[in-house]
């Protein structure tokens, strides 16, 4: 299965949008928290988990999806919410804590829930996954279309819910497909001494489903495996699991001073980068001119900066709102 | 209820058949309703509150889970959301322990993360309370731990009345609901059965409001504030003061969140006096944010200090005379009125 042209254009440009984004937000998040960095300080407080390095496993999947699938991401979830087509000024505006944000400020970026695209995330690792297997039997009981993908890194498939959601899937033949975000990383602790497995894909045995590793963090090649099991989901033929090998760039979280890694690790994983790794590809295998790409290079720029102003623009929520909202 | 005259429009049933006619109603009108849960399918539940609705509605419907409490109440988050109205059982409170970030970091926060744009219409239904021996896993209470953490709504039925109301009502309501029943009301009769708990339940499907207390008897001289089992031994200890020519009136909470305060207050405010009857641990729970109810409203009401009869702060034994000596009774409630009264 390989991408139609008109499916690259739009993989390298989500590409593109994610990690224009992310840079854009790497530097707003330290306005405020210099020199003392305090982070309840800024535009953008809090915790905030970036995804560079990972955007080919969003794009190689969502390529496949419509606003009716349903996904669930983690608390790295810009590349995905990009890639699922959530609104990107209320999720700018979320993510800065404005009255015009998804939920008005109410979730921040590891609570980004966008219903008209199906797309809702969670802060705690592997939570996404049980609502995403009862969206499948949702669509599976009322006879309706639509495959529910769950987003989930290497180190959430050694949580219980893991097991419990897995087995669920499974035993009732749900329209459900995991991802499994490989960075190798759980923070500071290296899938190599926190898993029993070198990779997750064998774990699929265990529920009598198909599991698939995919190397090398590229988006064409999980695009291929991906689209296999999001067709046997819709044929009603049940879950697969997916691992795909990707590369988090940046720390855990911004300020992380990322002291684990091992000497030139880094240096490593920026000479990998999937997006300069792709664009060139575009140009010599897919018949892209250099002039196309520069073009959708440049709407991507123009588009996060868009989205930024309109969320600078935007108003705080009103305090007293904060008491709102708790029930339907 | 020997020596009660059954009138001929009567209709009798316990808590477990009540809650499974409101689910088979609601589900016969509603079909994105459907129920999981361990042993609710064939078995009809522990309780004997899903009894009859795979017959009806077979195994798509009422579906019997793994023993998965992460997975199935997550999976219940995720289909409420996408539009149906799914019941889970916890077989036991107790269980919440496997699987409460299913309960409180989802269900009970994804209305509130999404701004209001998205429903989460479902209902948590778990047994709840001891005086039966089953040790300190399988009898607590935990009223207050679920009350405490906002985004749930709770509600604890004493009767089989209210509860067929409050589960119609849960059924509809566009928040989670979490539905608490009392194992020793549940009109199972290897458990020990309060016959209090089972009362004439009309045929056709009603809703009792959740968020809305009852005043069952009505009273001048104090006010006992309960509920569930707490309710019954409440109208015990009220018969054995009436015989004191002490008049209590009793307030059956029904629901704890929304708490109704306004009937808490008003009945104190009539009465002047307090007494908290609750199953649940003592300390950081449901009693003391009654008395907080009345105390931080109006001081002045109170003619004595409230009191409360409340589980004490220890985990649940085994040894029935150990059990017994904590749990809540009757004789406890007069001995409250005794202290209060000195």
């Amino acid at each position: 299965m390989t991408p139609s042209r008109d499916e690259l254009a739009w993989m390298y440009r989500n590409m593109v949008l994610s990690r224009r984004l992310e840079e854009t937000i790497s530097k707003i998040y330290f306005e405020g928290k210099t020199p003392v960095f305090n982070m309840a300080n800024g535009p953008i407080p809090g915790e905030m988990h970036l995804s560079n390095g990972q955007e080919p496993v969003a794009v190689g999947v969502c390529a496949h999806l419509t606003a009716e699938d349903i996904v669930t991401a983690t608390h790295r979830p810009h590349h995905q919410a990009i890639a699922k087509g959530v609104d990107l000024d209320a999720m700018v505006a979320e993510i800065f804590g404005k009255a015009t944000g998804l939920s008005g400020g109410r979730g921040g970026h590891m609570h980004l829930f966008d219903p008209k695209v199906n797309f809702a995330c969670s802060g705690i690792i592997a939570q996404g996954l049980g609502p995403a297997v009862g969206a499948a039997l949702s669509r599976k009981l009322r006879g309706l279309p639509g495959v529910a993908v769950a987003f989930i890194g290497d180190g959430a498939a050694n949580q219980g819910a893991f097991h419990e959601a897995m087995n669920l899937a499974a035993v009732w033949k749900l329209p459900f497909v995991c991802v499994i975000e490989d960075n190798s990383w759980g923070i500071s602790v290296p899938k190599s001494a926190s898993t029993a497995v070198a990779r997750n894909d064998v774990r699929a045995a265990a529920y009598g489903i198909p599991g698939h590793y995919v190397a090398g963090n590229d988006p064409l090649a999980i695009y291929e495996v991906a689209g296999e099991a999001i067709a046997r989901a819709r044929a009603g033929a049940g879950p697969t699991l997916i691992e795909c090998e990707t590369y988090r760039l940046a720390g855990h979280f911004m300020g992380d001073a990322e002291a684990y890694r091992p000497k030139g690790e880094k240096e490593a994983l920026f000479a990998a980068d999937p997006i300069p790794k792709m664009r060139a590809r575009l140009l010599a295998e897919f018949g892209f001119s250099e002039d196309e790409l520069v073009a959708a290079e440049g709407a991507a720029a123009d588009r996060v900066a868009a989205a930024i102003r309109f969320a600078r623009d935007s108003a705080d929520p009103r305090p007293e709102d904060a008491l709102t909202a708790v029930f339907a | 209820m020997t020596g009660t005259i059954v009138k001929s429009n009567e209709r009798k049933l316990t808590i477990a058949r009540s809650m499974a006619e409101a689910l088979a109603q609601e589900m016969r009108i509603d079909p994105t309703v459907f129920v999981m849960g361990e042993d609710i399918g064939t078995l009809g539940g522990i309780y004997g509150n899903t009894r009859g609705l795979i017959e009806e509605f077979g195994p798509e419907r009422v579906r019997d889970t793994p023993i998965s409490e992460t997975g199935f109440i997550g999976a219940a988050v995720g289909a409420a959301q996408d539009g149906m109205r799914p019941v889970v059982e916890l077989m036991f409170v107790d269980f919440f322990g496997v699987c409460f970030d299913a309960i409180y970091n989802l269900m009970a926060k994804n209305i509130y993360f999404s701004g209001g744009h998205l429903k989460v219409p479902m209902v948590l239904m778990t047994s709840t309370g001891g005086g039966y021996s089953d040790g300190g896993q399988h009898s607590q209470c935990l009223y207050g731990t679920f009350a405490h953490l906002p985004g749930m709504k709770v509600v604890a039925p004493s009767n089989a009345y209210d509860a067929k109301g409050l589960m119609t009502a849960a059924l509809r309501d566009d928040s989670p609901v979490v539905y608490m029943y009392h194992k020793g009301l549940q009109g199972m009769g290897w458990l020990g059965t309060e016959p209090g708990a089972t009362v004439h339940v009309p045929e056709d499907s009603y809703t009792v409001e959740i968020g809305k207390a009852k005043v069952v008897r009505e009273g001048r001289d104090v006010t006992i504030v309960s509920l569930g089992i707490g309710v019954h031994h409440a109208l015990k200890a009220a018969d054995t003061l009436a015989q004191q020519n002490v008049s209590a009136e009793v307030v059956d909470l029904r629901s704890l969140v929304p708490l109704d305060r306004d009937t808490i207050r008003a009945s104190v405010a009539k009465t002047g006096r307090l007494i908290v009857v609750d199953e649940d641990y003592h300390s950081f729970g449901v009693s003391a944010e009654v008395i907080a109810s009345v105390v931080e409203h109006d001081l002045s009401v109170l003619k004595a200090a409230p009191v409360r009869v409340a589980y004490p702060d220890v985990p649940i034994p085994y040894a029935r005379v150990m059990e017994q000596f904590c749990l809540p009774n009757p004789a406890k409630i007069v001995a409250a009125w005794a202290q209060m009264a000195a």
